[in-house]
């Protein structure tokens, strides 16, 4: 299911230089993702992970729109929302690997990546599990009588979760500043979302007095600017907003999902003309705001940095036996 | 813990009879497709389980061979999919409900406990819930805090609700195939490092009953209680203990609810020392309800005191540095029996 609604909002005031901040963004968290699916099969990195690429314009496009004081909740797809809020290179790889320089001291990998000083409230490892949490985020928000804002990143998937019905439901009766990003990758695991969810996504909201809109979630022009009315409506106290936000992962649901025989791959090559990154670049080379030698030393430096992070994370020590009982209690 | 490093795992001498081996999954598969192909109450629901015949592979070739009416890919609704096993079960068909991780249990709970497992009293017996609800359990994947739990004591606390823990292929077909003919709601916990494990598993029908404990190997000194893939541990260490002289009876109550409670007892009498081995959290854990039982029925013949090993109390970390800490190894059981003889 993929509904567009949305009127395609133009953004004016952004200079070239915010789309290159954006574009380098997108770059990281691609470049990110390859790294870390190269250390999974060379055995490096202990367990699997869920990797983000072909979605990068979802996580760039609102992240931008967010302040460092504002939260946003993440998934088990989780790399891109992190990085996008403001995430280190080298302790989210470090986490990665279960180093005690890591995010979380290597307790919680991949999947559970929080970073306070970035807003990150964490990254889930239950399908929709942080509905609630970014709901009373965002009733802390109301509480506090501060002028942040909450975003609750979820995929297709979750739309079959009860809680995030009744956090709508609480979000809109009290105004609550949440915005609900649905990342509708059109799949949840190998399970596609026509078989998955009835009825219309935006509807499931709109049900709820919500503000909704489905839209190009390959386009991070049309995310942002999208992004930006809604959050800043929240912001003045105008309450909750719904977005799915269409998109793709170009990869299989984790690392070690190489087959895909859910799917077609006459359905991949059709999506990956809609790459994210290529978009941008097309139209920043295009509208002549980029030359391809700045994308190019873009791509390069991000490179650097990212090898930098992984020889970081590798030479890290592990966390010493007596950490295993720590912080089980505040 | 050698044996569970990268989900191989020596396959140990464990007795039953026929001679055909196949997986621990298989055996999950045939028990499933033998049922489901005498009663046609039957279906099963859950994510990902017809079209990919579940992540863990343990259910494929199900949907070709019972079509899409009786397996059935739900979408991502824990709490929906177990409610609808339960008012089917009610009203005549007999739904097995598949919860891909133990740790996504804890979203059916009301469903399951306060529905499922009650109906039947509160109804005074005039409704049924036979309904089975199968989930995984077990570390050691480094899949961190939220996929790595084993929440089999939650359920063995609730009256009303039977729970099953099969460590071998055998077990784990004639019990899930006695799960599926019980006229009572039956949650079946299968560890997830146990699905390619390989054993003898008889070609001709069979079931085994609820709540009938099985000795894994006999001894003459010590017990060891152990169930699901810490039998597996218990008889590495139990083979450990053989060699500096201590003889272990293992004993795997295969159930925990309803438990065997006279076989544990019966064993504990004749050894006079008990160690309960369970991959659950020890802190009001299914090893602190055996230990209570063995104390209590062999209290005059034990001649040291019941101890009980369980996972460490902490939520499971994802660091192999720390996972591993956390989950009882043979040589921890060694030392412990060792304790208990010296
Ligand atoms: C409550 C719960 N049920 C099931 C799972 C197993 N699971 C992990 S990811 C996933 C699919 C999620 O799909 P979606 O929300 O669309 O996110 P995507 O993976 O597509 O980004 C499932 C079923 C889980 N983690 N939590
Ligand atoms: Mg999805």
């Amino acid at each position: 299911m993929s509904e567009t609604n949305d009127t395609n909002p133009s953004i004016t005031d952004l200079d070239a230089e915010h789309w290159l901040q954006a574009y380098e963004q997108m770059v990281m968290i691609r470049t990110f993702e390859e790294t870390a699916n190269d250390l999974y099969t060379s055995a490096r990195m202990p367990g699997i992970t869920h990797l983000y690429i072909g979605e990068e314009a979802i996580a760039v496009g609102i992240c931008e729109a967010l302040r460092q004081d504002d939260y946003i909740t993440s998934t088990h797809r989780g790399h891109g929302h992190c990085l996008a809020k403001g995430a280190a290179l080298d302790k989210m790889f470090a986490e990665l690997l279960g180093k005690e320089a890591g995010y979380c001291r290597g307790k919680g990998g991949s999947m559970h990546i929080a970073d306070q000083e970035t807003g990150n409230l964490g990254a889930n490892g239950i399908v929709g599990g942080s509905a609630g949490i970014a709901t009373g985020a965002g009733m802390s928000i109301k509480l506090r009588g501060t002028d942040q804002v909450s975003v609750c990143f979820f995929g297709d998937g979750a739309l079959g979760q009860g809680l995030l019905y009744e956090s709508m439901n609480m979000a809109q009766l009290w105004k609550l500043p949440v915005i609900y990003v649905c990342e509708n990758n059109q799949y949840g695991e190998y399970t596609h979302n026509s078989k998955a969810a009835a009825g219309s996504m935006v509807g499931r909201a709109t049900g709820f007095g919500v503000h909704a809109q489905a839209i190009d979630g390959q386009d991070i022009r049309t995310v942002h600017a999208t992004a930006r009315l809604v959050i800043d409506r929240a912001r003045k106290g105008g309450g909750p907003a719904f977005l799915v936000c269409n998109t793709y992962r170009f990869r299989g649901h984790h690392v070690g999902d190489i087959d895909r025989p859910y799917r077609t791959r006459e359905e991949e090559a059709e999506w990956a003309k809609r790459d994210p990154l290529t978009l941008l670049e097309d139209w920043l080379l295009k509208s002549k705001q980029a030359e391809e030698h700045v994308l190019e030393r873009i791509k390069q430096e991000v490179k650097t940095a990212v090898d930098d992070a992984v020889a970081f994370a590798e030479e890290a020590s592990f966390p010493s036996e007596s950490e295993v009982d720590q912080h089980v209690y505040a | 813990m050698s044996t569970l490093e990268n989900g191989t795992r020596r396959s140990p001498a464990i007795h039953a009879p026929g001679e055909r081996e196949i997986t621990f999954g298989e055996a999950i598969r045939e028990a499933i497709a033998e049922e489901m192909a005498r009663d046609q109450r039957i279906f099963l629901i859950g994510e990902d389980v017809a079209a990919a015949g579940s992540v863990f592979k343990v259910l494929v070739g199900l949907l070709d061979e019972f079509g899409p009416e009786r397996v059935i890919d739900s979408p991502i609704s824990e709490a929906g999919i177990a409610g609808i096993g339960v008012g089917a079960a009610i009203t005549g068909m007999r739904p097995i409900v598949d919860i891909m991780f133990g740790d996504f249990t804890t979203l059916v709970m009301d469903q399951l406990i306060n529905q499922a497992a009650k109906t039947h009293y509160m109804s005074g017996g005039k409704l049924t819930v036979p309904m089975v609800l199968r989930t995984t359990l077990g570390a050691s994947r480094r899949s961190a805090a939220q996929h790595s739990q084993s929440l089999h004591a939650l359920f063995s606390h609730i009256p009303g609700l039977k729970v099953a823990m099969p460590a071998t292929p055998y077990d784990a077909k004639g019990l899930m195939k006695s799960a599926i003919r019980d006229d009572n709601p039956v949650v079946i916990f299968e560890d997830k490092m146990l699905y390619q494990e390989k054993g003898p598993v008889p070609e001709e029908e069979y079931t085994l009953p609820l709540g009938q404990a099985d000795v894994k190997r006999s001894g003459e000194d010590i017990t060891i209680v152990a169930t699901s893939s810490m039998v597996y541990v218990a008889l590495e260490a139990a083979e450990k203990l053989d060699s500096i002289g201590i003889s272990a009876e293992l004993i795997d109550p295969r159930t925990t609810n309803p438990l065997d409670t006279g076989a544990l007892i019966q064993s504990a009498q004749k050894t006079s020392r008990a160690l309960v081995l369970d991959e659950g959290y020890s802190q009001y854990g299914v090893t602190g309800e055996i230990a209570s039982v063995i104390a209590d029925g062999a209290f005059y013949y034990l001649d040291a005191p019941v101890k009980r090993i369980g996972a460490m109390n902490v939520p499971v970390p994802f660091s192999p540095a720390m996972e591993d800490l956390t989950i009882p190894n043979a040589d921890f059981v060694v030392e412990t029996a060792k304790s208990l003889c010296g």
